[in-house]
C-alpha cells in the first residue's frame, strides 16, 4: 500500500522561536495585534508499506534519525492511505 | 602528521583552514571530499564552516549523516583531535559527537562581526597555548549559532569544564550585550567528555594573522598541532 505521512515538527516548549517572534512583531506593524505566533515545519512523505502501522513506524524512525532533532523538537505524524 | 579538512557540498571555509594550517602554522593538511571512504593516515580532523547542503532540514543535519562522518567518529573514538568550526560545530552536534544543538539566533539575523571570547579551560588539545581567563578576539558569521541544551546537560558541561569559550565583553565579563545569538550561558564552544572533540561558532581561521585584526585563532591550531606531535 502507498501512504502519505504528514510530519509536523515544532520546537519543544520553553525554547525560543525567533521566527515566530519576528512574524508577531511584523504583524503588529500591519496593525494586527496577536497574542503569539509559533512556527512549525511540515513534511509530506509518500512511502510504500504493508500496513499503516508499518508505515508509521518507518516514518517515526525517519524522524528520530533525520527529519527532527529530538534535542530541540517535538513532532507528530499524520497518516493517510493513497489510492 | 597530517590533518584532514572535510569538504561537503556547500562547505566554504575549507581553503581558509588549509591556508592557516599549511602556511601560517606550517603543518601538513589536506582537504578530503566527503565521499572518500576512510580517514586512515590522518591524525586529526577539521570540519570547517560554510553552508553544507544549504542548511536544509537544519544547519549541519545532512552533512552529519554522510558516510565520512562514520570515519570522523572512528577517529574521534581513537582519541584523535576533531575540530568543528561554525557549520562544522553544527555538524558535530547533529552527529551527536557533541552535546546540545545550535538553533536560530535569538534575533534571527545573520551576524558577522568580531567577538570577544573568554578562555574557560586550557585543558583541551585545542587551548593549551591560551591562558585560562584570557580574553581573545575572533569573528563570528552565522544565523544558527544559539547554543541550546537541557538544564541537566548544561550543568554537566559546567561541572566537567567542557565549556571552552564564552562570549564576553572586552573586560571578560559575561553579559547579555556580549552574547551575539542568545546562546545559553553565553556558550561559544564546547568539548566532549573525552575533550578531543571541540566545536565552536567563532572562526579561528579568520583570526590567525595580524593583518586580519587578530591572530588569536592561530594558537588554537598550534595547540592542536602540538597535541598531535606530542608537544602538549
Amino acid at each position: 500500500m502507498q501512504y502519505q505521512a504528514t510530519v509536523r515538527i515544532e520546537q519543544k516548549a520553553g525554547m525560543l522561536d525567533p521566527e515566530g517572534t519576528t512574524a508577531k512583531r511584523a504583524l503588529g506593524h500591519l496593525g494586527y495585534e496577536v497574542s503569539s505566533v509559533k512556527t512549525a515545519k511540515l513534511y509530506e512523505i509518500v512511502l510504500e508499506a504493508e500496513s499503516a502501522e508499518v508505515a508509521e513506524k518507518k516514518v517515526d524512525e525517519m524522524c528520530q534519525k533525520l527529519i527532527a532533532n529530538p534535542i530541540i523538537h517535538n513532532y507528530t505524524i499524520g497518516l493517510k492511505e493513497l489510492n | 602528521m597530517k590533518i584532514a579538512i572535510i569538504q561537503f557540498g556547500g562547505t566554504n571555509c575549507d581553503l581558509d583552514v588549509l591556508h592557516v594550517l599549511t602556511e601560517v602554522v606550517g603543518v601538513d593538511a589536506e582537504t578530503v571530499w566527503y565521499k572518500q571512504e576512510t580517514l586512515d593516515g590522518f591524525d586529526g580532523v577539521v570540519v570547517p564552516g560554510g553552508f553544507s547542503y544549504g542548511d536544509y532540514l537544519r544547519a549541519g543535519a545532512i552533512a552529519a549523516r554522510t558516510p565520512i562522518m562514520d570515519s570522523v567518529k572512528k577517529l574521534a573514538a581513537e582519541g584523535k583531535p576533531v575540530l568543528g568550526i561554525c557549520n562544522g560545530f553544527q555538524v558535530l552536534t547533529e552527529a551527536r559527537l557533541l552535546e546540545g544543538a545550535l538553533t536560530t539566533n535569538q534575533y534571527p539575523k545573520f551576524r558577522c562581526h568580531g567577538t570577544c571570547l573568554r578562555v574557560e579551560t586550557k585543558d583541551t588539545p585545542f587551548t593549551s597555548k591560551f591562558r585560562k581567563g584570557e580574553v581573545i578576539r575572533m569573528p563570528i558569521a552565522h544565523m544558527e549559532g544559539q547554543f541550546y541544551a537541557e538544564e541537566a546537560v548544561l550543568a554537566e558541561l559546567d561541572e566537567n569544564e567542557q565549556v571552552v569559550f564564552r562570549y564576553v565583553d572586552e573586560n571578560g565579563k559575561v553579559t547579555d550585550e556580549a552574547n551575539p545569538n542568545g546562546s545559553l550561558e553565553n556558550i561559544a564552544g564546547i568539548v566532549n567528555t573525552n575533550r578531543n572533540v571541540f566545536g565552536l561558532m567563532p572562526h579561528p581561521e579568520r583570526a590567525s594573522e595580524a593583518i586580519l585584526g587578530s591572530d588569536d585563532g592561530r594558537r588554537l591550531f598550534e595547540s592542536m598541532a602540538d597535541y598531535i606531535t606530542g608537544n602538549f
